[in-house]
């Protein structure tokens, strides 16, 4: 087991190092450090010094990955490369280019996300296994093939609707819940229902859908029709047969997203005014600030490839017939 | 009317795609083993109903793919002028509704404007009061007369609907009644009968707009007085060129990486599978943004490069829909490896390979050809996705340029208004109802689609 996880990190390495170069040949190489701060000054009218400067001020000075000048060593560590992209592998993020360090940001802004986001992969899995196994308890009837339109429907509308009608119905009309902010320690329920609930209700047409498709897979099985056969009532085979061996799919589905709920919500975070990842994102994309969005490209990339390990590993422990080579 | 023919990028490629469909049509025809999963589709009622909302959808952005600059005068030595506005046949059709401006906010069918202003009247007294539209309900001298002017319009446009679906009808039946009335008794052509009311769905609808958007705004104006149900038309054509321009642009890579590194396995599998593990592990969205935000640098910088507004915002919609290929390509190249991995086990690939056919030849030959519902299933799947994620993007202002018309940037400039009072939804109700008809159409086709040309599918994708 521990040789396979050992193996598993390194090989994510040269999938982080080809992020890595993704990110900085993007940054880069596709417009040089000029062309950034001609963009941020104005286009027009910008004199070499102030682009000099602006450059300075955020270290985009230095030569893009050879430093000629420099002695020894430093003609590779004293460039925009190495400074910009490979401090990225410690986690060193650096400045933004408003001067914010951004790993101090990350570390605080990494909770709002995680208030938002936990609760809704939570209440979402409870409603979507639910539902799915209602539909699947009821396969082949009315119930079922309007359960399932009705999901195509949900999933057909634009998850910006779930947003906007969420708040105008709930937090406008209604006055239930308030319609953005944020407080910090336990203050921040209130503010936290009305986007769990829009959250949840957004993902329940293509989740339901899905897991009734596996639902309905493994009712289709040998072991079920056994299970039947032995005069066990069907309320029994489904949850003790079919719900157990379906929930193997599910939960590592679940496993691959869970590092990924550090980095947030983007359109939920900035609709209700949350502090978070999302948002944090959302905001540098508005300002154009690259340092921000660079930093968090490779986070993202981390927590992906973080999800992807914990699923095989996930795999082993819930189904025994997966075995690690 | 004189005029000069313009091709935009965009334009040009979705004649290539019109053509490669229409190529792949004639294909599927002459072969059985692609017409028997058609039949089925073509069976099941709904995707015939599905098809036919698509089909409407697709004849609006195609008329507005016809692009062209009116002919404005003559220059100093006679030769022709030609407007810098570049306009298409659905603006020609749509004329009225272009023209008619007014000068902010109006409701749906309002008379009046949305916001107060200082009107002198004719005895020379100023008050504030709502003005009258300058086009909405013009026609009527007493605004007390709209109910009634409405129900007669309605009523006349949904018998123009009528006579427009029998005619069309007729026209399919090449006039034979007979045919017409075993359509609709025949229960073997329920597929068709499903289609046939929702073309009449289609034509009471297209009825009344004939008789009330010219003298009406159906869904109201925006901000700046533009008709925000010519704005929704407009949208149509950027929602299916994201929608399918997209894939196609993937397609070409994603289907020559996936079925060379199942076929060839070793180092190019393994150089195959890490360029498409470290694509797809960088968040779509952030890739998309700091690539958008890089071209955003670019076209600052080479402003002088682009001749018009209309060529700018046209390449920035080709390059969203590279750039949203470039990220969603991934998952169709691990799909085809998988197939391919399993097809050169099979005899007739291990039989092309001892009798020592090119590599190149088995691919196009043998390959090829059985991993392409493959690629039909995940073209149709991805489209409803992409269309989504449009308006997605357009909020977080990373989607298409401001100027084009998109579903995205009517949410986007509309949603500040549900603050005022009364509040402003028509924008977004018209944006969120165009978006969700076409999704689900294509929702409830790709469905069907899926499940005739590869059921084992529905557990992968």
């Amino acid at each position: 087991m521990m040789a396979y996880i050992v193996r598993r990190v390194l090989y994510a390495i040269p999938i982080l190092i080809g992020v890595n170069l993704l990110t900085f040949v993007l940054f880069f190489v596709v417009n040089s450090p000029d062309d950034m701060a001609r963009m941020h000054l104005g286009v027009k009218r910008v004199s070499d010094q102030a682009i000099a400067e602006w450059k300075a001020e955020r270290g985009y000075d230095k030569p893009l990955v050879w430093n000629a000048e420099a002695e020894g060593l430093a003609k590779l560590t004293d460039t925009i490369f190495f400074d910009k992209s490979v401090r990225l592998f410690a986690f060193d993020f650096g400045q933004s280019d408003s001067g914010r360090n951004i790993g101090h940001d990350i570390a605080q802004r990494m909770w709002p996300s995680l208030a938002i986001a936990v609760p809704i992969m939570l209440v979402g899995l409870a409603v979507n296994i639910s539902f799915s196994l209602l539909l699947a308890f009821f396969r082949g009837t009315y119930l079922d093939f309007w359960g399932v339109v009705l999901c195509v429907a949900m999933m057909s509308i634009s998850g910006l609707f779930y947003i906007i009608g969420g708040q105008v119905l709930l937090g406008k009309l209604l006055n239930l819940f308030p319609i953005s902010g944020y407080a910090p320690g336990p203050d921040a329920w209130r503010f936290l229902v009305l986007p769990v609930i829009i959250g949840a209700i957004s993902g329940i047409g293509s989740g339901t859908r899905w897991y009734r498709t596996l639902f309905l897979e493994e009712v289709g099985k040998d072991f079920v029709r056994t299970a039947r056969a032995k005069g066990l009532s069907e309320r029994a085979v489904l949850f003790g047969h079919v719900l157990r061996n379906a929930l193997i799919p599910i939960l590592t589905g679940v496993v691959v997203v869970i590092p990924t709920l550090f980095m947030g919500s983007l359109l939920l975070e900035s609709f209700f005014g949350i502090p978070g990842l999302g948002s944090y994102t959302i905001d540098a994309i508005s300002r154009q600030d690259f340092a921000i969005v660079r930093a968090m490209v490779f986070l993202g990339a981390v927590l992906y490839i973080l999800g992807l390990l914990l699923t095989d590993i996930s795999y082993t422990l819930v189904d025994p017939r997966v075995r690690l080579q | 009317m004189g005029f000069q023919p313009v091709v935009l990028a965009t334009d040009a490629l979705i004649y290539l795609l019109l053509a490669l469909a229409v190529g792949f049509a004639l294909y599927a025809r002459r072969h059985e083993h692609l017409r028997a999963p058609w039949r089925q589709v073509a069976g099941s009622r709904t995707a015939m109903g599905a098809l036919v909302v698509l089909g409407v959808y697709v004849l609006i952005g195609l008329l507005d793919t016809v692009h062209f600059r009116p002919l404005q005068g003559q220059d100093a030595q006679g030769r022709p002028r030609y407007a810098t506005e570049v306009l298409s046949l659905l603006d020609l059709i749509a004329a009225p509704l272009r023209e008619h401006r007014e000068k902010t906010y109006s409701a749906p069918f309002a008379t009046h404007l949305y916001m107060r202003e200082t009107i002198e009247l004719p005895d020379g007294r100023k008050v504030r009061d709502y003005p009258r539209l300058k086009w909405g309900g013009a026609h009527l001298a007493d605004p007390a007369d709209r109910a009634a002017d409405i129900t007669r319009r309605v009523a006349a446009g949904l018998m123009l609907g009528l006579v427009i679906w029998g005619g069309a009808l007729l026209l399919l039946a090449r006039g034979r009644l007979a045919r017409l009335r075993r359509l609709f008794r025949a229960p073997e052509l329920a597929a068709l009968r499903s289609a046939a009311w929702t073309g009449l769905v289609m034509a009471l609808l297209l009825g009344l707009v004939l008789n009330l958007a010219g003298v009406w705004h159906l869904l109201g104006t925006d901000k700046v007085g533009e008709d925000v149900f010519y704005q929704s038309l407009k949208s149509v054509r950027t929602g299916l060129v994201i929608g399918t321009l997209t894939t196609l642009v993937m397609l070409p890579a994603a289907v020559l990486l996936g079925i060379m590194a199942g076929y060839f396995r070793s180092w190019v599998d393994d150089v195959i599978q890490y360029l498409y593990t470290t694509l797809s592990s960088v968040p779509g969205v952030l890739l998309i943004a700091a690539a958008v935000l890089m071209m955003q640098i670019y076209m600052n910088n080479h402003q002088a490069e682009f001749n018009s507004l209309t060529e700018r915002a046209d390449l920035r919609l080709l390059f969203l829909c590279l750039i949203l290929g470039v990220t969603s390509w991934t998952s169709l190249c691990r799909l085809l490896r998988g197939e391919t991995l399993k097809l050169r086990q099979l005899e007739y690939v291990q039989a092309a390979q001892a009798f020592g056919v090119r590599h190149f030849t088995i691919l196009a030959r043998h390959v090829l050809p059985n991993v392409m519902h493959i690629v039909l299933i995940v073209v149709v799947l991805d489209f409803s996705g992409l269309v989504l994620a449009e308006a997605v993007l357009s909020y977080i202002n990373i989607g298409v340029d401001p100027n084009t018309n998109s579903w995205g940037n009517m949410i986007n400039s509309a949603r500040l208004e549900l603050a005022r009072e009364p509040v402003v939804w028509w924008s977004l109700a018209a944006a969120f109802v165009f978006m969700f008809v076409l999704v689900l159409a294509a929702n409830l086709f790709a469905d069907v689609v899926r499940d005739a040309f590869d059921p084992r599918l529905r557990e992968r994708t």
